[in-house]
């Protein structure tokens, strides 16, 4: 049987993911292979997610780690004494 | 590059003996991760730093809660989520709505973006700078219900078991959700990756 688009499209998140079963995967290949518009949907899909993993989408504040490293040398501290006084 | 995890059981058991210093090691190659939780749920990259200073502080005064059943980081990122939604309350504390009635409903379009004059989005399109902005924003504006999964998976990396478990859903749910949230990204940012460029096989062709 032939798969339609629109069933091809509820499976594109797990086909990316490669968690659909090797016969769904077969059948889904096979219509990649004749479906330009379902071609393009999976290539524009994933290209996003390449971009999303790209760290430069993405980006921490500047300065981030730095900050993050002298607040939790503060909280050491702190609780350095803390236990002292006990 | 992460840590061997038993490296990190290690460290932990060193930590929690005295070695306090050591924490800044443990949580070194987690601080992206912490902050981009923070940030899914909060959007704002200020609100986002302070709520991740906060997490790391509160993982480092439970560490001895943690329990090894699960992976440090996973734990970490549960500990990143709370402290974010703890956060979003507290903005949304005079609005009506409330976070946790946020639900995926039945209703809705969670169809892709057909296009019909696709062609192959070359490599060098991909390093535009605007199709990051146009990303981040896109990002942004997702539902938080699945902002919050798309970038626990596709941005942290975390797989469906781990995001289920930080999350405390099934993953099942993380499936559904993971699956509208790229489609609605796709939707969204089909007019920035469509392009004049020749066609051509390659990079991302379906014989990948």
């Amino acid at each position: 049987m032939k798969l339609k688009c629109k069933h091809v499209w509820e499976h594109i998140s797990e086909y990316i993911d490669n968690s659909v079963d090797a016969k769904l995967r077969e059948e889904i290949e096979r219509h990649l292979e004749h479906c330009e518009i379902c071609s393009a949907i999976l290539d524009s899909t994933r290209n996003i997610l390449v971009l999303t993993a790209d760290e430069r989408t993405f980006e921490l504040p500047v300065g981030y780690s730095k900050r993050l490293h002298e607040r939790l040398t503060k909280e050491l501290e702190g609780s350095e004494k803390d236990s002292k006084k006990e | 590059m992460r840590m061997a995890e038993t490296n990190e059981a290690g460290l932990i058991a060193r930590i929690l003996g005295g070695e306090k210093e050591l924490f800044h090691e443990l949580i070194r190659p987690y601080e992206r991760m912490v902050y981009l939780t923070v940030f899914s749920i909060l959007k704002n990259e200020a609100d986002a730093e302070d709520g991740a200073q906060e997490a790391v502080i509160s993982a480092y005064r439970h560490l001895s809660s943690f329990r090894g059943d699960a992976k440090f980081s996973t734990w970490l990122t549960t500990i990143a989520i709370n402290e974010g939604r703890k956060r979003l309350r507290k903005a949304k504390s005079v609005a009506e709505d409330s976070i946790d009635e946020e639900v995926e409903g039945h209703e809705g379009d969670y169809s892709p973006a057909p296009l019909t004059d696709w062609r192959e989005v070359p490599l060098e399109a991909l390093e535009r700078k605007e199709l990051r902005e146009a990303l981040r924003g896109a990002v942004a504006e997702l539902p938080g219900i699945y902002r919050e999964i798309f970038i626990l998976r596709d941005l942290e990396e975390l797989n469906v078991e781990e995001t289920a478990q930080a999350l405390g859903i099934t993953a099942n749910v993380v499936k559904v959700r993971l699956h509208r949230a790229r489609i609605l990204l796709q939707k969204r940012l089909v007019p920035y990756l469509k392009t004049t460029a020749p066609a051509r096989r390659g990079f991302f062709g379906r014989a990948l």
